[in-house]
């Protein structure tokens, strides 16, 4: 993550130092390694609680958002927003835009990609190996959507799924009043 | 100058209001909360021909004998209310414009302090101070 983050349209070249860009990727790890390490007891089903990771992502998600549309014209519509998120506010965060964007136009997206960047150090071409432990890396990921379609006016549902390691599918459910 | 700035939420509740002096602030409160009206109405999507603008300054709401008052939608539905002296011509469109910019700087980073909780009043002195030159009291 860069340090001025709203200065979206001059980083587009990707132009700043290896260290600056993997400071977020260790301390992402870093704090997923806490949040793991913390929580001794598992849910029923043996899935680990990582809900703590997943408030995180929400406040950061909130307040990127505040600043990261700040000069931008208003939006339109909810597509509007989800591909906003897709276009320009992934490559901030991830380095790449979304891959991939489908919608039903009820309230469900799902956006692809297909070399996540949290994920894409544990292995590539299909390995399985780590697949029960990438939830962990996934879960901030999906709170950073939940909290930034909050603060847009989009309460939803967000759900990952990986199937093949570097890539991913998020599905965004809003949820109408 | 200013006499007075508003910043209302996303559920139309005030965030942080600040008028010149004491002695007025419940006919601004008044002003600021007749405004949400009007801005609802600018905002509306099933409006067609005023949402044509996608800036997010909407310009004067409406203007009395002593007061214009202008608003300012952010794409996060936070509103700015600011309420000017009529008397006051010097002040074009692009200055109110200008104010508009400062105003929503500081609330962004005003919410971007991790110890701010979003959907809560807004008691960050940094902002208070860039209200405080906008209404011309630093």
């Amino acid at each position: 993550m860069k340090p001025q983050i709203s200065d979206l349209k001059s980083h587009t070249s990707g132009s700043s130092g290896e260290a600056d860009e993997s400071l977020f990727e260790y301390l992402h790890a870093e704090i997923m390694n806490y949040v793991v390490s913390k929580n001794v007891p598992m849910n029923k089903d043996g899935e680990e609680n990582l809900t703590r990771l997943e408030h995180m992502g929400f406040y950061v998600g909130y307040r990127i958002i505040e600043r990261i549309t700040r000069e931008w014209p208003r939006f339109k519509e909810e597509l509007d927003m989800i591909k906003f998120i897709c276009t320009d506010f992934w490559p901030p965060l991830f380095q790449k835009p979304i891959d991939n964007l489908k919608t039903n136009h009820q309230g469900i997206y799902v956006l692809q990609d297909n070399e996540f960047r949290l994920l894409k150090r544990l292995g590539n071409n299909d390995s399985k190996q780590y697949l029960c432990e990438s939830p962990r890396l996934i879960a901030f990921t999906c709170g950073l959507l939940r909290g930034s379609l909050a603060n847009l006016g989009i309460v939803s549902i967000v759900k990952a799924e990986m199937t093949s390691l570097p890539s991913c599918k998020f599905h965004v459910e809003v949820q109408r009043v | 100058m200013a006499v007075c700035v508003a910043v209302i939420g996303k559920d139309n509740s005030p965030k942080f209001i600040k008028c010149a002096s004491e002695s007025c602030a419940i006919e601004f409160h008044f002003k600021v909360h007749t405004s949400i009206d009007i801005i609802e109405e600018k905002l509306n999507v099933g409006n067609k021909a005023v949402t044509d603008s996608r800036e997010l300054f909407l310009g004067l709401l409406y203007a009395t004998d002593e007061h214009k008052i202008f608003g300012y939608a952010t794409n996060t539905k936070m509103k700015f209310v600011v309420v000017l002296q009529s008397s006051n011509a010097s002040l074009r469109d692009n200055d109110v414009r200008m104010i508009f910019r400062k105003l929503h700087l500081a609330y962004a980073n005003a919410v971007c302090n991790p110890f701010y909780i979003p959907g809560d009043e807004i008691k960050s002195k940094a902002f208070e101070a860039v209200v405080n030159e906008i209404m011309g009291l630093a």
